[in-house]
């Protein structure tokens, strides 16, 4: 059997697909069961963790940051209430600045904590560095937050756009991938049409310098054209826009 | 429309519900969907106040009242018009608790429920499913048969078939082709070798059909594929002269929510007679490949206030009136705001599959969830047990569990394999046939670790080395 041992050594390299696992009777090598158990407890993990703000602030620094949570109280019920994520929690709105601003950057914990641990402060620096020359607010970071929530933070600070960096949902193979949302003159309503959207940020997909090449692109395209969504076209992967969970293809 | 009020006193507490879909949807098993709609009943108490009104409430009643109304939506239009009274006859003075009890006895053996069929509609099976508990959906549905075919057999008592699902993110052949052979070599794909496609146009929809033709043709293998792109692609590709065997779409149970995933019952019926134009199949003519879920409706805005398991119900309604070879619920795909953890996403599958087959559909699921969801491979592990005894047509089956495209888990290959042995279920038959003539059977129609015949195995695994 060495040389079907052989051939799917050599199929395995054509895929990241759990392939050739073996069989251990009818189940899993306990090798294979334990790898996946490993995967999903990573991508929980990920889920159900808090992002580490005080170490993104430090990163960040010396630029500004302000502090805000979502309507939602804790984990579960943001889980179950995405309505929730997308409203500040009574009061937030006023630690926002008027502005206006050009840009302003929402970091959210969004469903990956170690995806804003790991990639939201490298990709809001190499995109912010591209755009020295524009009006920058303080970064806003955002607990139990949503996509959309960017919408009301870019309105109260008088943002032309708004970016938000965002735990993605995690799978097996990346529990850390970070996304990226512009929104051109963001209001409480828009719709995700309306947004252009960068993805799969993590080591193993873009780099956050790569997506900061794209953003600051797409940023500046942005302002010169006075839109963003499907009719700023970019070059980016295109993605799920769906905060929620990815949309099954052909519906 | 007139909104009929009922009433149940209990403990000296008098519950109201205003309206069919008031009392369905607080009739409904606790879930998060109907909570963010703000239609599930307020506390335990009142859910099953309102069970104990709903069970007294005449089957008819179904039938001179509707959830969603007549004339702003084609499904309703749909299900009443093609309401078969004849059929409807045996039940027709039942309430929905003595629907309940008729269903759980001797008499509603398999053909009485296959006549029966045509005579329900999507609110009366909803109904009952909601006065049922999990062993009731099941030993129910066990009873209920639907067969359909288009190359393989699908449904038949004693068979459980799978989907084999290559997904890839990039649509890359050569790794498709790895996770094709990767699931054949376990006896999976008897139902579809279907495809999810990373870019939903028409031309890399022709081409993965392409190379799936090719792996069929090349082996012989009496199975049918699909890439699952939108129906609209699926009619340009069969512009083209692609090798397409079955039309997929996924559906829901409103007029509104179907316009969100871009089809209407004409388009769907456009895409039927394309597909049934090419003859493709052999043993049936079974063409239209449809997936659903709890929850679609909602996520669109389109559930008119109806809860989530009805309006599931009604997408089955429009897969029937298509003679679907395949439906199946993706049940736990949607997410946490919809299904919460792994007791929402059981239940919810053994409704689906209930509701589907007592309405005439072939019902398969995706047993599945997503990292968000309170759920793991454990619970999956129960729900496939759960529908391999209810008679479950297919089920669904990626490379270790893992759709390394969609990025969620299903069940594995293995886990087919297991359900296959452990209950004495056999592939469809032209498959199972096919198996054997591939030696990967022994003598007692079981699917070994190591092939019987090693040799064929090996000019199974050359597929990788053609991709």
């Amino acid at each position: 059997m060495s040389e079907t041992l052989d051939t799917w050594e050599r199929l395995r390299r054509l895929t990241r697909a759990r392939i050739g696992l073996g069989r251990a009777g009818d189940g899993l090598p306990t090798k294979a069961l334990l790898d996946f158990q490993m995967a999903h407890a990573a991508a929980r993990d990920a889920v159900h963790g808090a992002a580490d703000f005080d170490a993104i602030a430090a990163d960040l620094a010396p630029r500004e940051v302000i502090r805000l949570t979502s309507a939602t109280p804790d984990r579960p019920t943001y889980l179950r209430r995405p309505d929730l994520g997308r409203r500040l929690a009574e009061g937030e709105v006023e630690k926002l600045p008027a502005g206006p601003f050009d840009v302003v950057f929402v970091v959210a914990d969004g469903l990956s904590a170690a995806a804003v641990d790991a990639n939201a402060a490298a990709t809001l620096e190499a995109t912010a560095r591209r755009l020295a020359d524009l009006s920058i607010g303080p970064v806003v970071l955002a607990r139990q937050a949503r996509v959309a929530l960017g919408d009301v933070v870019g309105a109260a600070m008088n943002a032309s756009v708004v970016a938000i960096l965002i735990g993605e949902r995690p799978g097996l193979t990346a529990a850390d991938s970070l996304g990226a949302y512009l929104t051109f003159r963001p209001v409480p309503g828009r719709k995700d049409s309306e947004r252009n959207c960068l993805s799969n940020i993590h080591a193993h997909g873009q780099s956050p310098e790569e997506a900061g090449h794209k953003l600051a692109w797409l940023i500046r395209e942005a302002l010169r054209l006075k839109l963003t969504g499907v009719d700023l076209k970019e070059a980016a992967p295109k993605f799920a826009i769906e905060d929620g969970g990815a949309k099954r293809i052909g519906g | 429309m007139r909104s009929r009020r009922f009433k149940t006193v209990h403990a000296g507490e008098t519950h109201v519900f205003t309206g069919l879909a008031e009392l369905l949807a607080c009739s409904s098993p606790r879930r998060s969907g109907d909570e963010l709609a703000g239609i599930a009943a307020a506390s335990d108490t009142r859910r099953v106040a309102a069970r104990m009104a709903l069970a007294d409430l005449p089957l008819k009643c179904f039938l001179e009242d509707v959830v969603v109304p007549y004339d702003i939506d084609e499904v309703t239009r749909l299900i009443v018009d093609t309401h078969d009274e004849a059929a409807f006859a045996p039940v027709s003075s039942m309430t929905v608790g003595e629907f309940r009890e008729w269903l759980l006895s001797d008499a509603a053996d398999g053909p009485a429920l296959a006549r029966l069929a045509p005579g329900l509609t999507p609110e009366m099976v909803a109904a009952g499913s909601k006065l049922c508990r999990n062993g009731d959906l099941v030993a129910i549905a066990a009873k209920a048969r639907v067969v359909t075919g288009f190359r393989s057999t699908i449904g038949l008592p004693g068979r459980l078939a799978a989907r084999l699902q290559p997904n890839h993110p990039t649509d890359d052949p050569a790794a498709i082709a790895a996770a094709t052979l990767d699931g054949l070599l376990f006896g999976m794909g008897d139902a579809v070798i279907g495809i999810n496609p990373a870019t939903d146009n028409v031309e890399s929809c022709v081409s993965l059909l392409t190379m799936l033709d090719d792996i069929r043709t090349r082996f012989d293998i009496p199975t049918q594929s699909c890439v699952l792109a939108h129906v609209t692609t699926s009619i340009a590709a069969i512009e083209k002269r692609a090798p397409l065997d079955l039309v997929f779409q996924s559906i829901a149970g409103t007029e509104a929510a179907n316009a969100g995933f871009g089809v209407t019952l004409s388009i769907l019926k456009e895409a039927q007679e394309a597909a049934l134009s090419l003859k493709r199949g052999t043993v049936g003519s079974n063409v239209m490949y449809f997936e659903t879920g709890q929850g679609a409706a909602l996520s669109a805005d389109a559930h008119h206030g109806v809860d989530q398991q009805t309006v599931e119900a009604r997408a089955y309604a429009v897969a029937r009136a298509f003679s679907p070879l395949l439906v199946n619920t993706v049940v736990g795909f949607i997410g946490p705001e919809y299904l919460y953890d792994a007791k929402e996403i059981t239940r919810a599958g053994l409704e689906d599959h209930f509701c589907g087959k007592l309405l005439g559909v072939p019902m398969g699921v995706d047993v599945c969830y997503t990292n968000h969801a309170e759920a793991d491979q454990d619970d999956m592990d129960v729900l496939a047990l759960l529908l391999a005894n209810a008679g479950v047509n297919f089920l669904i089956a990626v490379p270790g569990a893992d759709d390394i495209m969609l990025n969620y888990q299903s069940l594995s290959h293995h886990d087919i394999v297991r359900l296959r042995h452990l209950l004495g279920l056999k592939p469809a038959p032209e498959f199972e046939a096919w198996l054997g003539r591939m030696g990967l059977l022994d003598a007692a129609g079981r699917l070994p670790a190591l092939p019987p015949d090693p040799g064929s195995a090996r000019r199974l695994l050359a597929i990788g080395g053609a991709a």
